[in-house]
Formats: C-alpha cells, structure tokens, sequence
C-alpha cells in the first residue's frame, strides 16, 4: 500500500454501503385516509382536496371551484342553504372550532358567478336522450352529471321558473335569487332543454312519446300535510308551503298582523321569519315539545328569535277562531311523549300557518309496472333504480333525508347509474378508504387559529327587508379560513416526514408528488409515523 | 423562539417545511439539496435524537458557510456510529482526536485557518454530553475563556450512552443509568448535584450561547444561522432523546422532546453576552409526569411502589425554570426574574389571533396573496 498515507491501510468508504434497512422489524408506508367531511357531505365532494386548492389563493380558487363543480354544481348555493354536516363532523372542531367549510364554498361559488366561470362538457355524446321530470336541485344535478357524461337532457317542469323548493321554498333572504339563476343558467347553458309550465301526468307516456332512453323522477313533496283543527267558519288557515310559494308571485299572502304557525321544522322557522317581515308584529311558533325536541336546526331558531318570532314550546292549537287560537299547555310524560294537561289559554292570531311536513305528489306513477311506494315515497334501489326498468328517481320522493344537498347527492348518482345503465354496465363506486379519524393526528403542528365569523346583518335591517341575512367572506379570510384545513389523513406535504427521519430515508419527490421510504436505509423507528400531523404514514409489520 | 413564526398555513411554522412558503423561508431540512451532512448507513439506534440533532444542526452550518467548514468530534455515540473505518457518514471535512478535547482541537483548526488565510472557513466542534460537560469540561472553558472562533455543540442525552449509560454531569434527578441504579430510598441519580452548561457557558459572559431541542427544528436552525453571524466563542446546546439510554419508544424521540420544553425542565433560550434575550414560551402547559412516564429510567417513580414525593421534586425544578425563564406568558411581572429582558419572542399564547386584522395583515405580507 505504497500510495496511502502513513498509518491508512483501506481506502475510505462511505457508510451507504451499509445497508441499515436490514435492522427493520416493521415499515412505514404512506396511506390515504378519508376526512371526515368527505365522508359526511351528501353531495360527495372532496372537501378536503377543494380547500386545499383554495389554500394557494390566485388561481387556485378557479381549481377549487372546478374540484366542487366534479361532484355538486351549486356551490353558491350550498354556501347559502347547505346544513353542512360537513362542519359538524369536521375534526378542526375538536382543536378549536371547524373549518368554515360552507363559507369557503360560497366564496368560491360566488368568485365563479362574478368571474363567469363555465364547465365545458368534454364527454363524445352517447345518443342517448334521458327524461328528467323537476327542475328541483335534485333533477337539475342529474341534467348537469348527465350532460357531463355525454348524454342529451330534457327537464319538464310544472312550475313557472327552475329550482323546485330552492325558489318556491326556501325565502330570498337565505337565497337570493340572482344566485339560484346564475347556478341554474350555467347547467341550462350547457344544452340541457328544459320545459317549464309542463306537468307530466304519467311518465310512461311521456317517455314514448318523447323517445326518451331512461328517466330520472325528482318531483319533490310539495303537498302540505294537513292536521285537523277543530275551526270556526272565518278562521284563516293557510299551509306553510303554499304560503312560500305564493311569495314568488305577484299577489304576496295576506297573513295580517299577528301569526301563528305549527310545526317546529326549518319550514315554520321560515314562514314565521318570512312574515315579520311582510309587517307582522307578532309571530309565534306554536310547537308540542320542547325546544330541544323541535326537528329545525339550532342556528334558525336562533335567527328566528334574534328577529323577534316568539316560541311558544309545549303548546298545541285545540281550536282556531277568526282573530283568535286557543292554545293547550302540553307537558312531556316519561317516554318522551308530550300529553295534555287541560289548561288553556288564548292566543291572537289573524293567520294560522300550518308548517306540519309535505307529502309528495306521485300520480304521474300511477300504472307504471314494477314501481313501488311505501310511506308516500317511491322505492329505489342502491342504484337510485325504481322498480321500473330504466325509471330512476332521487330528492324528496324518495326515502332519504329531505335536503337540496341530498337531492343533488341522489341526482349525482342516479346519473353515474344512468349512464352505467345505458351503456349496459354497472356503476362501480370507489373503494372508500378507512376514516381519517381525530385520534389519527398529530396536533401539536397545527397552528391555532379560531374560525372566522361570517357577517350578519343587523337585526334591524332583516327584519324589515328580505335582504340577504348571512354575509360571506372576503378574499383574505376565505384564503385564512381554507387555511384552517387539517387536511385529515391525507398528505400535504408539510415535509415533517422528510425531515424528522434520522437516517435520511425519506425521499421528497418535489411539489405535487409527495415523498417515498427508501427502504435500504429505513430501520422502522416510526418517527415519522408520530410526527405526521395528518395521519398519512401508518406501520406495517414486515415479512420476514 | 428568535424566528418570526409564519401563521394560518395549517401548521404555521411548527412543521419542517410548508409548500405555501417562498423558497427562501423554508427550512434547510425541507430542502430537497440539503446536505445530509450525516448521511444514511449510520449505525446509530433506531430513532436517535442525537444523529437527529447532527444533522440538522451541521446542515445548517453548511448552509450559513456556503459549506466552507470543519468539525472537530468528541468521542462517544455520534463519532462512534458515524465512522467504523473506514467507512464514514460524513459529507463534510471531519476530524476525530480523544474523547475530552474536541473544543481543543476545534481551537486549534480554526488557529490554523486564521494562520491559512482562511477564516473564510468556519470550525464547529461537538460532543456528547459526557464528552463536553464533564472530560472535555476543562478545553471548553478555556476555549470559551479565549473567545476563540468556534461554534461548539453539545448534544445532550443526558449519560455517557456509548459506553452503556452511565451517569454524567447532565443525568437529572432521579434518572436510572447504570451507575445510577433504581434502588434504595433514593432510587436513580442524586438531587442537587451536576453542571448546567449553559448557564455555565453564559458566565463566560461569550457572545453567544443558545439551547434548542430536536422538536423544534425552526428554532434550531434559526439559532445556528444567528450563531454563526457571530465570531468569537458561541455555544449551543441540543436537547437529544435517546431511545436506548432512556428506555423509550424510538418512536417518541421527537416527542419526547417535545414535552420536555412544555414540562419547562428544559428551558429553551438564547442569550448574547452573558444575558438572556429571547426564551421560547411554553404553548401548553403539562404536568412533568406526562414527560417522565413514557420513559423506563424513571419507571421507578410510577406505580404501586413509586415515589410521588420524587415526582414532585422534579416537578418543583420545572416551576423553578419557568419562573427564573419566564417561561409562561401569564407569569405576572413580580415573578419575572430581574434582568432576564425577554426580547425577540413570539407570544404564541397572548396573541389574540380573534383579531382579524392584525392576523391578516401577517397572512398577506407572508404569501404576498391579492
Ligand atoms: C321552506 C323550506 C325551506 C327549506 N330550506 C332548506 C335549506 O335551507 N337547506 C336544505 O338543504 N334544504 C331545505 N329545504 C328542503 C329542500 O328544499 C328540499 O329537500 C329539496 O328542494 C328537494 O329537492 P327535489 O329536487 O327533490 O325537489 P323540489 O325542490 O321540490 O323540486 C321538485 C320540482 O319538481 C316539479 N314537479 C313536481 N311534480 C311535477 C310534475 N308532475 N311534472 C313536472 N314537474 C313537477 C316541481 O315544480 C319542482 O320544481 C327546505 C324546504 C322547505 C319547504
Ligand atoms: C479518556 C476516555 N475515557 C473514556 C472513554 C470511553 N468513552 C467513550 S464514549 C464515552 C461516553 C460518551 O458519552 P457522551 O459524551 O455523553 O456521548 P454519548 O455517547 O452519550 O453521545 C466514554 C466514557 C474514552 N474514549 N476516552
Ligand atoms: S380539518 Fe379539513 S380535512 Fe379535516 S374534517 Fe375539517 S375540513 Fe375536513
Ligand atoms: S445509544 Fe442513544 S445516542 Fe447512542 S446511537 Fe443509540 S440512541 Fe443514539
Ligand atoms: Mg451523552
């Protein structure tokens, strides 16, 4: 060894030459888990992969709008009346307070109205003509996935504009029209046909005649469900639906100057809201049970109060009168039951509103073979596949949770099995991943950060006007409140793994592309197991 | 804390890196052309905080020098797992001489750059605890004492663990090791005796002198980058779990460290001069029990036959650094020690970040987002 300095007999080596993977009795391996809020929305977004568009701010707003626009067409509207189950099962909940989902969502629903945003079906037509009857949120997601998917659309309608209960139902101080219009004009821009004043009397028929492939149904329950009320001859009792419909006409209802109204759902919080502010000094909920009990959601009741609706809990009506009620106090038994306890008392009332629930109208059924209806809804499969070969039907008539955001799910997924259908194959969904759970966390690197609150007009101001009563968010706090993300179970490259490894074995694939274990090297300590915020690396057992 | 912490990007600036910052305020560790200082193939045990510790400290030296640097390595796990000959992990020019004068040598290195020309070339030199604190105690202070131009780095397990831990100067209260059993009324090591380095190294009144953990990677590096904007004698001193020594998961070695700031048993500081500018508060609270517990060399304090009253010993030293540090935002002025000025740190818990716009503002400046 003439060549090497004094004392030195081996070369010198580098220690990639030992290969410490060998030591590894288990291996991490990166998994994808799903959030909790994609596993709650009824519509089937991917929350979680929209907000982290929206995260980047500038263009990533147009991705964000676009990764929503693949399951659900109405974001500004979902921001408006969604109930966001989302929020209620968001993980950040447990930090500090959820993510605003919803508030993201219509900010991005309405960056896209104001931007002119469009969706370009890209799908070679198919040939195929589907029959869609309710031009509700329910048929119209079908028109809009339909046409997505390369097939021709017609939507016929019985009323006199689109939207079903988004326009007849549901008041313009939660959902202001020229938003419905600008979410609806875009799907009808797309080339979907739609008919309205046009009430199909029997689907079969309509089908032959038009020529149609298939057919959604999505008619909604529009029947106010009526209980009997002992009433004197001038009493003035109107059903809670009719009464919201008739404000999207000319003649507004004449409710006078105190009303009342039965039910405890959203419908009686909004009839109730909807005639303060048509003037009336006093509007009082009459519901049996108590407030805890009652079916509509916290934030409207709180509303309802915050705008001066009185609730009169464990009441019933026992009689109505011209100008007057008579009102019996229920008490709870102990099953839960509210049962009469005889005292009375009387109550003024010009109007008695009846906001009891709504039946669906399905004569158009009426002959068609194989369809079935139970409890006043119509039957359909996993497939949203009526007994009907080729009839499918989704929304309110069918058994399911009574929501825009669930219309539009069943509307969603009737088209995938539509499509599956007319192509003679079967709608597979998606293997769904493990939930992404809380305990799946590292917390400690999320910064803490509390909720933005969105702006509510003054009190003042909505009850005398049917202005729009939740503001949204600007730029700088929809940015902060996407933001908030956890991205729960799912990589977002926070670098931690790649940093915390003490032996150099994770490699970063650069923007995008995430990282992989290089396994000659890992010894399986599990670092970066722990040290994942968003449980994305999971152990594994190795095979020896 | 002497960076200024980026907010509302999910995980602020706890994480290594972030994909919504600029290049520039990324950490080196995210750094896809990092140095790896230390490379792979090391023999250190699964989850050591100290290969940890190195590699992040080393790297960022590299990047303060533009890679022009030396270091000088004491005996013990970090030279022992880095370089069975003749292979070596290191990517950077690497000098090992005895177990008790790394910051002897590192003097010597840098006296001879200076002779060279070359005080372009910056000199680090480093050690374990055992190797710094207690053998190499006498080179350390007189180097300090010289103020010669050396960065040296102490990364503290807290025993001699190469040699089968045994107790050093920096073993706390009640530890077992080897020599310091988990017998008798007083099982583990003694109350009231070893060496707080630190403080130690800040009474040589040199330029610079900081502590930081391996769970706080920003801070770290942040305190490397201002250690080498000074010459002269600095020090700093790295808080390494070590699996083997400790009796813990290897999992939990971040972890661990983690909880030991939030104990307050270890105080992370910075101080210029002899004085104490900047501490890193402690974001949430917990009771030392919850640091103690996950570790088998106090398992000895838990259990039917444990020691409550040890617990609270040890508890009461944490509540000593948190007052003497003011380790807490809330701690009312009387219990601030006098002359300790808190100076560039980040008020995690008082910040009201309800405050919109305060928190916008920093939002925006930071992505440069309109
Ligand atoms: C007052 C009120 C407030 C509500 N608020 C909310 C809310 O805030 N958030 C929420 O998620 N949900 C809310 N809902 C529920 C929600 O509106 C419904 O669940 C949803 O609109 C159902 O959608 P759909 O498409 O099934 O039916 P619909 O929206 O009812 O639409 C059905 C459509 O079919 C048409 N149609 C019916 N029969 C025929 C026929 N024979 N021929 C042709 N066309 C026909 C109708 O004209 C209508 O346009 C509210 C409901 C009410 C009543
Ligand atoms: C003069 C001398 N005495 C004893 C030893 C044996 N020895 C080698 S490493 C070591 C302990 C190192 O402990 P520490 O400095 O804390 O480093 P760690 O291994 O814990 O990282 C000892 C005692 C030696 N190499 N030289
Ligand atoms: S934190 Fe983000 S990913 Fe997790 S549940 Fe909430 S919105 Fe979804
Ligand atoms: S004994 Fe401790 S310090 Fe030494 S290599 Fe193992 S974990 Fe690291
Ligand atoms: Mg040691």
């Amino acid at each position: 060894m003439p060549n090497k300095p004094f004392a030195i007999t081996l070369n010198v080596g580098s220690s990639l030459a030992n290969k410490t993977g060998s030591w590894r009795t288990e291996r991490p391996v990166y998994v994808d888990r799903l959030p909790p809020c994609n596993n709650a929305c009824p519509a089937g977004e991917n929350i979680q992969g929209w907000l982290y568009q929206g995260e980047e701010g500038g263009d990533g707003y147009y991705r964000a709008w676009h990764q929503i626009m693949l399951d659900n067409p109405f974001p500004a509207i979902m921001g408006r009346v969604c109930y966001h189950p989302c929020e209620t099962v968001c993980n950040r909940a447990q930090l500090d307070t959820a993510v605003g989902i919803n508030s993201v969502e219509r900010f991005l629903g309405d960056e896209a109205i104001k931007q002119g945003w469009t969706i370009e079906p890209d799908a070679p037509p198919s040939g195929k003509k589907v029959l869609i009857i309710g031009a509700g949120p329910s048929g119209l997601s079908a028109a809009y996935h339909l046409t997505m998917l390369g097939h021709k659309v017609t939507i016929a309608d019985s009323g006199r504009a689109p939207g079903g209960m988004m326009r007849y139902g549901i008041p313009k101080y939660r959902l202001p029209r020229d938003v419905l219009d600008a979410e609806i004009a875009r799907i009808l821009d797309m080339g979907v046909t739609l008919g309205l004043n046009r009430t199909v009397r029997n689907v079969a028929d309509e089908m032959a005649a038009g020529g149609f492939d298939a057919a959604f149904l999505a008619v909604g329950a529009h029947i106010g469900r009526r209980a009997y009320i002992p009433a004197g001859e001038a009493a003035h009792i109107l059903d809670a639906v009719s009464v919201l419909r008739s404000m999207e006409g000319e003649q507004k209802p004449l409710l006078g100057r105190s009303v009342a109204v039965v039910g405890g759902g959203n419908t009686a919080m909004d009839v109730a809201r909807t005639a303060k502010r048509l003037g009336a000094t006093d509007a009082v909920v009459v519901y049996r049970r108590t407030r805890d009990r009652m079916p509509a959601h916290d934030f409207e009741v709180e509303e309802a109060i915050e705008e001066g609706v009185e609730m009169r809990w464990l009441s019933t009506v026992k009689h109505a009168d011209a100008g007057k009620l008579l009102i019996e106090k229920m008490v709870m038994d102990e099953a839960g039951f509210p049962q009469p306890t005889g005292d009375f008392e009387e109550l003024e009332a010009d109007s008695l509103v009846l906001a009891m629930g709504q039946d669906a109208d399905l004569a158009l059924l009426d002959g068609v073979p194989g369809i079935e209806a139970d409890d006043g809804v119509v039957k359909v499969n996993q497939a949203m596949m009526t007994g009907h070969p080729g009839i499918f039907a989704g929304g309110d008539m069918v058994p399911d949770d009574r929501t825009v955001t669930v219309g539009i799910g069943h509307g969603k997924k009737a088209a995938r099995n539509i499509d599956a259908w007319l192509r003679d194959s079967r709608y597979e969904p998606g293997h769904k991943h493990e939930v992404a759970h809380y305990d799946k966390l590292n917390t400690w690197y999320y910064a803490d950060a509390p909720a933005t609150v969105r702006p509510t007009l003054d009190i003042a101001r909505r009850t005398s006007t049917f202005e729009e009563v939740v503001g949204g968010l600007d730029e700088t706090n929809a940015l902060y409140e996407a933001r908030r993300c956890l991205s729960c179970g799912n990589c977002f490259e926070c670098d931690n793994c790649y940093g915390v490894c003490p032996d150099n074995a994770v490699v970063k694939l650069g923007a995008g592309n995430r990282f992989e274990f290089n396994y000659d090297y890992c010894k399986g300590c599990g670092i970066c197991v722990q040290e994942c915020p968003c449980g994305a690396i999971e152990m594994e057992p190795e095979t020896i | 804390m002497p960076y200024q912490p980026i907010k509302f990007y999910q995980t602020g600036s706890f994480v290594v890196g972030n994909r919504l910052l600029d290049q520039n305020e990324r950490s080196v560790q995210s750094d896809t052309e990092r140095l790896n200082s230390l490379t792979s193939g090391h023999r250190a045990c699964q989850g050591c905080g100290e290969a940890l510790g190195a590699r992040y400290a080393l790297d960022a030296v590299a990047k303060a020098t533009g890679g022009r640097m030396i270091a000088a390595n004491a005996t013990g796990c970090l030279e022992v797992f880095s370089t069975p000959f003749p292979e070596t992990s290191w990517r950077i020019p690497w000098i090992h001489s005895l177990f008790g004068n790394a910051p002897a040598v590192a003097t010597g290195i840098a006296a001879a750059m200076h002779a060279k020309g070359r005080d372009d070339i910056r000199v680090v030199g480093q050690g374990g605890d055992g190797g710094t604190i207690d053998i190499g105690f006498g080179c350390l202070s007189g180097m300090f004492e010289r103020n010669d131009d050396v960065l040296y780095i102490c990364y503290d397990n807290e025993a001699y663990m190469n040699t089968g831990v045994q107790r050093s100067g920096a073993t706390p209260p009640a530890a077992r090791t080897a020599t310091t059993q988990a017998v008798g009324p007083n099982p583990g090591n003694v109350f009231g005796q070893g060496k707080d380095m630190p403080r130690i190294a800040m009474a040589h009144e040199i330029p610079y002198v900081a502590t930081a953990t391996v769970a706080e990677l920003r801070d770290l590096e942040a305190k490397v980058e201002r250690a080498m904007s000074f010459r002269g004698a600095r020090y700093i001193h790295v808080f390494v779990p070590c699996p083997l020594g400790w009796g813990s998961s290897s999992n939990d070695t971040i972890k661990l460290a983690r909880l030991v700031k939030e104990t307050g048993l270890f105080p992370v500081f910075e101080a210029e001069h002899g004085e104490v500018t900047a501490v890193s508060k402690i974001r949430r609270r917990i009771p030392v029990e919850e640091y103690l517990r996950p570790q088998r060399r106090y398992a000895h304090l838990f259990g039917e036959h444990g020691h409550p009253e040890t617990i609270e010993r040890i508890q009461a030293l944490a509540d000593r650094n948190i007052a003497r540090y003011a380790l807490l935002d809330d701690l009312p002025d009387s219990l601030k020690p006098p002359g300790s000025a808190v100076g560039r740190q980040v008020r995690w818990q008082s910040e009201d970040l309800s405050e919109q716009t305060s928190a916008m503002a920093i939002l925006t400046e930071t992505t440069g987002a309109h």
